[in-house]
């Protein structure tokens, strides 16, 4: 196996390397059975500059242990009992006294930088894609030469960009002055934050009073290509901010709007309502596990028959709540907060003794695993952005339902004056149970969505419900469109809290503005008017 | 003591319990381990910790039973009344922790070389006892102050305070607070001196836990007793009506909201030495939840109702736990749904209701 490797390696670097052939020169090879860890490290950057196949093959040797060393410094490779000279390129009978090669962590390190930048040369452009992107982060001096030699040989466009970018900064610790301007200069298109620190450190000075960078000309040109690099990153950031706002805010909102219409709409207080999260994100793990079961070939489609299942089971949950505990005790709001959060302390035991407290694993389907890339450093996941399209049309949904049907009618009536619409023949009984079925159904739509963000667990609905509440009683009670700017609002100041504060002072302190808040203007930011309004 | 509070049967009641309950360290000291009347060392632990409990519920009891406040976060004020005490408790073991370091071991590993400033002073035991009473005392007043001002009431007011313990929870979770982060405080070794874990050291805590049981019940009772306690329950049924009288129910709320936390704090304060540790997870919102179903079990408004409610829901628990751990949420979460919907007035209710149903018959 590790012979096809240094063999398939071998083979890609006879196309494209320049040497098909070339021994290692003995002062190489010296510094790798000695003692001295710089020395040795150094000794694998000029192997690997070599790019060829004898410093491929030589590499994995030491990376495999199968690098051995005489007393007097010669290496030699063992494989299947023969021992091959790279300084020779003969093969011999393995001689005595030879020792393994230890290699430390530092050193392997180095050994597999080393070896991944063989990749660059690899036929397969994704593979090679890779690498490079690899190397942006992790490329030193030692392996300037590679690159160049592979920026040479590459022909994809989007490779070449990026391997010239990694050229440049490597190039930034050339020992010319001339080739580290040209190397600060076209930096200043890249988008790359391992960049700035480097170029700061261009700027400051030694305790000597010297620059860490001693000419003039490249120091301008380093401060130009910082601030663009700068302004490039921060534009990032927001972007990215953003976006993980939205992002935030879209999971809110799922898990929040089913509580808005029970709370919000019948006053209902819900402690159960994280468990109804729950209980839609285990019937998507059923799911999938059904599917895996019985439709292997079809397991992307699991989600889409996990949302109608979720609605329904978490539905179905609801309404027997309601029927059995919560409708005796409308108009006992604080009673009906202690009984539900029973029921959720009950549902949790009940998924925890079905599925155990172990989390489960419910994976993405691949058409939402992956992501697009944007401004080149910035990957917005195709999970979180389809999460965000669902949260809208799960909205619309509820609006639809709410303003455009009977049930809706119905419902709103009884919201404004119960007694008024049982007097004109509405079913309020009937209609209650509907409503706080649907606030249900939508919490396992909810959960649905969560299961392909985070964790599934028993305690998953534990984590949500301070938030939930929170969201709907920001945005007022009763006001759809109040839970929409509430979940959004709270989930973009959270992001942009979170790199100032770190994430646990950003969500206390949001905790505490909403205390504040709620103090200032206790219907929350849509409040209601007129006779509604208590 | 007036002699008013209580009748004369309910006197002699409480003396009875109270002076069994005191009875049980004694036995457990005077009795060696092999003899019949011996008490357990774990029961003493036991018993000792139910009646912090106890008192936290009657804290609870006083602003939910009487005042019609829920409050969702009592739990903080028993943690940071348990922590107060435990920054003593820590500075007392001095450099006889894992590192040998005059700082908490929590501290070392977090490489501090100094104590943050809020630590100062804490190696005194009666600064920290005074901060028991103030910490949950001053914070209670300041969201008090701030929430019964804007006449946040109901359900509105339970959210907020669990979202108020939940933050804590976040802060205390914190290695960085300087708190000892997920571990809390533990590994006491020495109060005042005295080794912590002395059977005379414990049955000491115990007896003083007592004390403040019975004193803070006789307290609240006092206050609900009198013309206050009588405002106070006008609060709690009809709070416009009690502001068109005449009276401001922001200050007899503010009063009785901080009493109870500080109540709460001292019972944090009485836990800790005799379980000993106390972590951020005393702060999640289902404990202090759990605090409010001992309350509703006893008897909400009675004052003695939530001391047995926390006696019997803890006591179970501790049976539940051991016996079947599987169960012990069912029960509880079945416990909650049956107490709201066939027992509202908890035990002492039912027997209130079989007491009338004989004199009717």
């Amino acid at each position: 196996m590790r012979f096809l490797i240094s063999l398939l390696i071998a083979s890609f670097l006879c196309i494209h390397a320049a040497s098909s052939y070339a021994a290692i020169d003995v002062t190489l090879l010296k510094p790798l059975s000695g003692d001295d860890p710089d020395a040795r490290i150094e000794a694998v950057g000029k192997i690997a500059a070599l790019a060829n196949e004898e410093a491929a093959m030589l590499l994995n040797a030491l990376k495999n242990d199968t690098l051995y060393a005489k007393q007097d410094g010669q290496v030699f490779i063992i494989e299947n009992g023969k021992a091959y000279n790279p300084e020779t390129g003969k093969t011999s009978a393995p001689p005595d006294g030879i020792d393994g090669i230890s290699v430390n962590n530092r050193l392997r390190g180095a050994v597999e930088r080393a070896l991944s930048g063989f990749t660059l040369f690899s036929p397969d452009r994704a593979r090679r894609l890779s690498a490079a992107i690899e190397l942006q982060k992790t490329a030193g001096i030692e392996q300037a030469s590679l690159i160049n030699k592979a920026l040479e040989t590459e022909t994809d466009p989007e490779i070449k960009t990026i391997l010239s970018l990694v050229a440049a900064t490597v190039n930034l610790q050339s020992p010319e002055a001339a080739m580290r301007k040209a190397a600060v200069m076209s930096l200043a298109t890249s988008s790359n934050a391992h960049l700035k620190p480097v170029l700061q450190k261009m700027l400051e000075k030694n305790p000597d009073g010297s620059f860490v960078e001693p000419d003039e000309n490249v120091r301008i040109a380093a401060v130009h290509t910082l601030d663009a690099l700068s302004s490039r990153l921060a534009r990032t950031e927001f972007v990215g901010n953003m976006f993980y706002g939205v992002s935030l805010g879209s999971v809110l909102l799922l898990a929040a709007l089913g509580l808005a219409i029970t709370f919000g709409l019948m006053g209902i207080i819900n402690m159960a309502h994280g468990e109804l999260l729950m209980i839609g994100a285990y019937t998507t793990y059923v799911c999938q596990l059904m599917f895996r079961q019985f439709l292997p070939n079809a397991i992307d489609a699991y989600l889409i028959v996990a949302l109608p299942a979720a609605f329904i089971v978490a539905g179905a949950v609801g309404i027997a709540l309601e029927r059995t505990v919560i409708r005796w005790l409308y108009g006992r709001p604080l009673e009906t907060l202690l009984a539900t959060w029973g029921i959720s302390l009950m549902l949790m035991q009940l998924v925890r003794s079905i599925f155990g407290a172990q989390n489960v694993e419910v994976a993405n389907p691949t058409w939402m695993s992956g992501g697009i890339t944007i401004l080149g450093s910035l990957v917005l996941s195709y999970n979180r952005i389809v999460i965000i399209f669902f949260a809208m049309f799960v909205v619309l949904c509820v609006w639809l339902i709410l303003n455009k049907t009977r049930l809706g009618l119905f419902v709103r009536a009884v919201t404004q004056n119960r007694r008024m619409a049982d007097c004109v023949g509405v079913p309020t009984e009937k209609i209650d149970m509907l409503c706080f079925g649907l606030g249900s159904g939508i919490a396992g739509l909810g959960g649905v969505a969560l299961s392909q963000l985070g964790n599934v667990g028993p305690d998953l609905g534990q984590s949500y419900i301070v938030d939930s509440f929170m969201v709907v009683v920001l945005g007022g009670v009763g006001q759809l469109a109040g839970t929409i700017f509430a979940a959004f609002g709270l989930g973009e100041v959270n992001k942009f809290l979170e790199p100032i504060a770190g994430a646990v002072l950003a969500k206390i302190t949001i905790l505490v503005f909403i205390i504040i808040f709620i103090q200032k203007r206790p219907q929350g930011l849509f409040a209601m008017k007129g006779r509604s309004a208590e | 003591m007036n002699s008013s509070l209580y009748s004369r049967h309910a006197w002699s009641g409480i003396v009875i319990i109270a002076a069994l309950l005191a009875a049980l360290p004694i036995f457990n000291l005077i009795f060696p381990p092999e003899h019949l009347l011996h008490i357990s060392s774990y029961s003493i632990a036991l018993v000792g910790k139910f009646m912090c409990y106890a008192m936290a519920a009657l804290a609870l009891d006083l602003v939910w039973g009487y005042t019609g406040i829920l409050s969702l976060g009592h739990g903080v004020f028993f943690a940071l009344g348990a922590y107060a005490h435990g920054m003593y408790l820590m500075r007392a073991i001095g450099s006889d922790g894992v590192s040998q370091s005059r700082l908490p071991d929590f501290m070392v590993f977090l490489d501090w070389k100094e104590f943050p400033w809020y630590w100062s002073m804490t190696d005194n035991f009666w600064y920290c006892m005074a901060l028991v009473i103030l910490v949950p005392g001053i914070l209670a007043f300041i969201f008090g102050y701030f929430a019964f001002r804007s006449r946040i009431k109901g359900v509105y007011f339970s959210i907020i305070t669990q979202a108020m313990t939940y933050a804590f929870m976040l802060l205390f979770f914190r290695n960085n607070t300087g708190f000892g982060g997920n571990n809390g405080f533990t590994d006491f070794k020495r109060i005042l001196g005295y080794t912590i874990t002395a059977p005379t050291t414990k049955a000491a805590l115990y007896l003083i836990t007592l004390a403040f049981l019975v004193g803070a019940l006789f307290l609240c009772r006092w206050i609900v007793h009198s013309k206050l306690g009588r405002v106070l329950q006008a609060v709690r049924d009809a709070e416009s009506r009690l502001m068109f009288i005449g009276y401001n129910p922001l200050w007899f709320k503010l009063f009785v909201w901080t009493l109870s936390a500080v109540l709460c704090g001292i019972a944090g304060a009485l836990y800790v030495p005799q379980v000993g540790i106390i972590n951020p997870s005393e702060m999640s919102p289902g404990n202090s939840i759990e605090m409010v179903i001992w309350a509703a079990v006893g008897g909400r408004g009675s004052l003695v109702g939530p001391i047995i409610g926390a006696f019997s829901v803890n006591g179970l628990k501790s049976w539940f736990t051991a016996a079947f751990p599987d169960l012990w949420l069912f029960a509880l979460g079945l416990l909650f749904i049956l107490v709201t919907l066939f027992m509202p007035q908890g035990f002492l209710g039912l027997f209130k209701n079989l007491r009338k149903n004989k004199e009717i018959a």
